[in-house]
């Protein structure tokens, strides 16, 4: 159940249960509550890891969290790619650029996640918005380095048969050094997005987690047939995304297969 | 929000990270500093011992590489938040800080042992070629010539581990680890805005210096593993 803010303060209900120096570990009490409303014998009342009614019973809930998360992702990933390939052409072409474009996204990428999320809270506040920008973060790392090493690796005779053709530099980046780096953007672009799909769920501390939600939630009242079913729903996002952009690549960079 | 409370937020977080008493006491920043720096170090201690000797004989014999190699693409593909709270829904969950120790250590181990077999693997055959011919045994050619040489990617491995571990170790505060990661969800129960800022910015600042030692010690390696070479 994904966490909604409650009237008491702007903190989401899953958060807010706790106070400071409680351990979070779920009580004995958690369980039999579950064992009070659910039907005496199924594996929902037994709290069971593999659960075929959690499945009939919560397909909505599901689907839901698996939207948001697919949105999260989606939303982060695309932002970042906008920001990401001007930023690598600049420190392509700019020499004094590299360093501190490079520098800079390696220190974001160094920050922790449930820290970058906590330092954009006086920004944004309990949304989703605080989520994305927080991945973007993380995926500008990923991609410009990326998309900077395609570029590089375009070869200089390349560039100078394509100059002596005639083309002006609009031309020559776009129909010749681009998608000569799109094979190394998209080995970039990959794993930026298998880490976001992994990384959303660390959005569950502000009630944006998509799947994380589910799994927060089902920590905090010991409910092991949500978490595994929600994990493993993760790990599916984040295997099918990769699969569906190596096909993508594929499609789009067909010269690299007859290449030995 | 709008500007001025964000500076206002971080104003109160600045006072906060001033107060005397936030740092002294059992959820004082010292305590979970101690708690974060002795996670850390000791999973990277546990991590090493079980990936490198493993990494290194396969690196050494070229077998086993595509799961070296693999390892890592699936330690991205799973999420660090759901391992924390699948291990701590089993029976493992009951026992301190052991959740938060496997989980932290199943984390540290791909970087470490794909980053140490390619090191070992791009070794350049060449000078493998000539150790043997030289009449150096297994054992003589792996130690004395394979892992110096390979000791720049074993390193960068290490670094990425040590990286992983403190963000890993934040995030176990999410599932009742201790650590500095606790000062940051103290903050969200509390809905102390200040605090978590606070929170965050010890964290960011805490892995930043791990970054940076590493990266000292990067600069340090390259002139000693020359000297040796010659040598």
């Amino acid at each position: 159940m994904p966490p909604h803010p409650s009237g008491a303060g702007p903190f989401p209900e899953a958060v807010r249960p706790r106070t400071a120096d409680q351990d979070v570990r779920p009580h004995r009490t958690a369980r039999s509550n579950g064992r009070v409303t659910a039907p005496p014998d199924d594996c929902l009342a037994r709290n069971e890891w593999l659960c075929g009614a959690y499945l009939s019973s919560r397909r909505e809930i599901l689907w839901d969290a698996v939207v948001q998360h697919l949105q999260l992702t989606l939303a982060s990933v695309l932002i970042g790619l906008v920001i990401a390939v001007p930023l690598a052409l600049v420190a392509r072409h700019r020499r004094w650029a590299a360093g501190p474009v490079l520098g800079l996204t390696t220190i974001l990428y160094t920050v922790p996640s449930l820290a970058m999320f906590s330092l954009l809270l006086p920004v944004y506040g309990l949304s989703a918005s605080l989520v994305v920008t927080g991945l973007v973060l993380y995926s500008l790392t990923l991609l410009v380095r990326n998309i900077l090493a395609g570029l590089r690796a375009v070869p200089e005779e390349t560039r100078q048969a394509a100059r002596g053709m005639g083309y002006g530099p609009l031309r020559l980046l776009l129909a010749v050094e681009l998608p000569l780096a799109l094979p190394a953007a998209m080995a970039g672009l990959r794993i930026a997005t298998v880490s976001a799909v992994s990384l959303v769920t660390v959005g569950a501390i502000v009630g944006y987690g998509g799947l994380g939600n589910l799994i927060y939630s089902g920590m905090n009242t010991y409910f092991k047939a949500q978490v595994l079913t929600a994990s493993v729903l993760c790990v599916v996002i984040a295997v099918a995304a990769d699969l569906l952009l190596l096909l993508a690549q594929r499609v789009l960079t067909p010269w690299t297969r007859r290449q030995p | 929000m709008d500007p001025e409370a964000a500076v206002k937020t971080l104003a109160d977080a600045w006072s906060w990270l001033t107060t005397a008493a936030n740092w002294s006491g059992d959820g004082g920043i010292w305590n979970r500093l101690g708690q974060h720096l002795f996670l850390t170090v000791v999973c990277l201690l546990i991590s090493c011992l079980i990936a490198l000797p493993v990494a290194l004989v396969l690196g050494h014999l070229g077998k086993g590489g595509a799961l070296a190699v693999n390892i890592s693409n699936i330690g991205r593909a799973v999420p660090t938040f759901a391992v924390l709270v699948l291990l701590l829904l089993t029976p493992i969950g009951g026992h301190g800080e052991w959740p938060t120790i496997i989980a932290l250590v199943l984390f540290a181990v791909p970087p470490l042992l794909t980053n140490a077999y390619v090191g070992m693997r791009e070794v350049d055959r060449d000078i493998v070629r000539a150790a043997r011919g030289m009449g150096m045994t297994g054992r003589q050619l792996m130690l004395g010539v394979e892992v110096p040489l390979a000791l720049p990617l074993i390193l960068t491995g290490v670094r990425i581990a040590a990286v992983q571990l403190v963000a890993t170790a934040t995030l176990a505060a999410l599932a009742g680890g201790g650590g500095l990661g606790r000062i940051i969800t103290a903050g969200f129960n509390l809905a102390s805005t200040s605090q978590v800022v606070a929170g965050a910015v010890l964290v960011a600042v805490f892995a930043l210096i791990v970054e940076g030692l590493f990266e000292a010690g990067r600069l340090l390696v390259p002139d000693r593993l020359r000297g040796g070479g010659s040598g």
